[in-house]
């Protein structure tokens, strides 16, 4: 009966399945042409970004524009970080990203907080792109066109991992693994944080605001937490993005990243933590399919998820197989 | 009874919405181990008073004094750390939460937990137990896991109550604590507050004029937001501006 089982996979059964999945995409790289591994990255990314959202929006209530920004932000971190030609170590960048992401979003979240509703959707948008026009057409952002960056070095234990000898085919793998697991360590933190008292006090506040305050919780100091952990994890999502692709351009800060986060966890469910990575898988596939079979992806695109939205109440993690739901038109990329 | 610890008091508590003098120069003293009803007609300012007391809302002019200490401007979410706790007069409830879970945050709220904050409710049984405690004092048992949206409105009165006790507040205020609620839930409420009296101050707002004469040890006439006779039921019931003003149609 307590609510926060529906955030999370529904007991041992879920957890099964959960793992399942992960042990496939552990072994679906050798058996894949390059080109899918590099779109499950993507899609993997896109999962990790998803699901910091899903700790603002399904945590707590809250929906932000300016999500994107923190994603965009760190990849950028790492173009300064670890320029053309002199990469530093994923040790180094990635506590990097996270904390620069982190510590703007806790600026941010301090000063936009305060709004609610639609103003807080349009204090986050300024936000977010105040901080895009840091990154466009600057100097300091490399340019409007966007700029290539050293792919931060993966190494533990001594032994370093260079894409570079791998054969051609097998490039994409290191990002990948490096993608899968990140993906898998951003779950389970969320998981557990939304499990944890913590996670029971923001639910609080998505239900019942005024009332967690009259209770005694300092409403805005859990809602500044959450906003600044969503934001860090926004940044392991853009340095991962910055490590796969080796390549930023301000596009990545725009609000359009927001708006595609928000879209996959509405694809996905907005009550589930899962749904964030199902929203992003099929948001993904999505994007692929529209691109191949038309010249207007946009439109193909807004078209299937207007109707998906209208006709899956819950997102693709409210199909319930067997009760002979409808099936909405992106399920079947899922 | 200005001798007897007071443990809330308000000295000229004023509010005004634009040009609307919500509540005007109200100074009212409540005493520990004390249950003093406010009553009044509707838009008399009897929920904005609750709400300035409670930093629901900022009072335009005034004081505040907890236990003899100034606490005028003191944010709502400190209120119950101060020991003031209060309910609402519309239910409000974290009604698609367990009854326990409702109870067990208030009570977690008033708990500094440091890093166990980041462990599952488990690691928190204490809160768990002082939620117990609580639902059991009003009489609220067998239901723990419910949804405490789908229970009666009673019940749901009742889980606000529990909601307060959890801190062991000195002072409790009751928004119309009665609303919505049957005779016989009526009757336990009248018994749980009375108990509830003993130990601490409770400020009740409350329509039902039965209900306030059968309970109340001191109680406040407020119209138009301001302070028409303050006394014991009896010298309130006397009171013919009282009657002339509100009490006429019931007494």
């Amino acid at each position: 009966m307590s609510e926060p089982a529906r955030m999370l996979p529904q007991g041992k059964a879920g957890w099964a399945l959960l793992a399942a999945i992960a042990v496939v995409l552990a072994l679906l790289p050798p058996y894949v042409p390059s080109y899918y591994v590099g779109l499950i990255t993507l899609a993997m990314i896109g999962a990790m970004l998803a699901l910091s959202l899903h700790l603002l929006v399904g945590g707590v209530g809250l929906v932000s524009l300016g999500h994107g920004a923190f994603y965009g932000l760190a990849a950028y971190v790492v173009f300064l970080m670890s320029p053309e030609g002199s990469p530093k170590p994923i040790w180094l960048t990635l506590p990097a990203a996270m904390l620069v992401s982190g510590t703007v979003a806790f600026v941010v979240g301090g000063l936009s907080l305060r709004t609610k509703g639609f103003f807080f959707l349009m204090v986050t948008l300024a936000f977010g792109q105040m901080i895009f026009f840091v990154f466009h057409d600057t100097k300091l952002g490399g340019g409007t066109d966007g700029a290539y960056l050293a792919k931060p070095i993966i190494s533990a234990f001594g032994a370093t991992l260079d894409p570079r000898s791998f054969p051609r085919s097998q490039r994409g793998f290191p990002a990948y693994y490096v993608a899968l697991v990140q993906l898998i360590l951003t779950y389970l933190a969320l998981a557990w944080l939304l499990r944890s008292m913590f996670g029971r006090v923001l639910e609080g506040i998505r239900v019942n605001e005024h009332r967690m305050e009259a209770m005694g919780f300092s409403v805005m100091r859990y809602k500044l937490a959450a906003f600044t952990l969503a934001g860090a994890f926004a940044g392991a999502a853009g340095h991962m993005w910055a490590l796969h692709s080796g390549f930023v351009n301000p596009e990545l800060v725009s609000w359009h990243k927001s708006a595609e986060a928000l879209l996959m966890i509405l694809i996905g469910g907005i009550g589930s933590l899962a749904g964030a990575v199902l929203g992003a898988f099929a948001f993904t596939a999505l994007g692929e399919i529209a691109q191949q079979v038309t010249e207007r992806k946009l439109l193909a695109e807004g078209v299937v998820i207007l109707v998906a939205v209208l006709l899956l109440r819950n997102g693709l993690m409210g199909i319930r197989l067997g009760r002979g739901k409808t099936k909405g038109p992106g399920g079947g990329h899922g | 009874m200005a001798d007897a610890a007071l443990a809330l008091e308000t000295v000229d508590l004023s509010k005004s919405f634009g040009g609307l003098r919500a509540v005007q120069n109200v100074s009212l003293q409540l005493a520990q181990g004390q249950l003093h009803a406010v009553i009044g007609p509707n838009g008399a300012g009897k929920s904005t008073f609750v709400n300035l007391l409670t930093g629901q809302l900022r009072p335009t002019k005034g004081t505040i004094l907890l236990a003899g200490q100034d606490i005028t401007g003191t944010p709502s979410h400190r209120m119950p750390h101060l020991g003031v706790a209060r309910s609402f007069q519309r239910t409000n409830i974290l009604k698609s939460l367990s009854v326990l879970e409702n109870v067990r945050l208030a009570a977690q709220a008033l708990h500094p937990l440091g890093l166990r904050v980041l462990r599952s409710p488990r690691h928190g049984a204490e809160l768990v137990d002082v939620a117990r405690r609580a639902l059991e004092r009003v009489g609220l048992t067998g239901v723990e896991q419910s949804a405490a949206g789908i229970l009666s409105h009673g019940a749901q009165r009742q889980i606000e109550i529990a909601m307060t006790l959890v801190g062991d507040p000195k002072v409790i205020l009751l928004d119309e604590p009665l609303a919505g609620m049957g005779q016989e839930e009526g009757e336990r409420m009248a018994e749980l507050l009375k108990s509830l009296a003993r130990e601490r101050a409770l400020l009740l707002i409350e329509h039902d004029m039965d209900f306030v004469f059968a309970v109340a040890d001191r109680m406040t006439v407020l119209v138009d937001g301001t302070v028409l006779a303050t006394g014991a039921p009896a010298a309130v019931r006397a009171d013919k501006a009282v009657q002339t003003a509100y009490l006429g149609e019931h007494v």
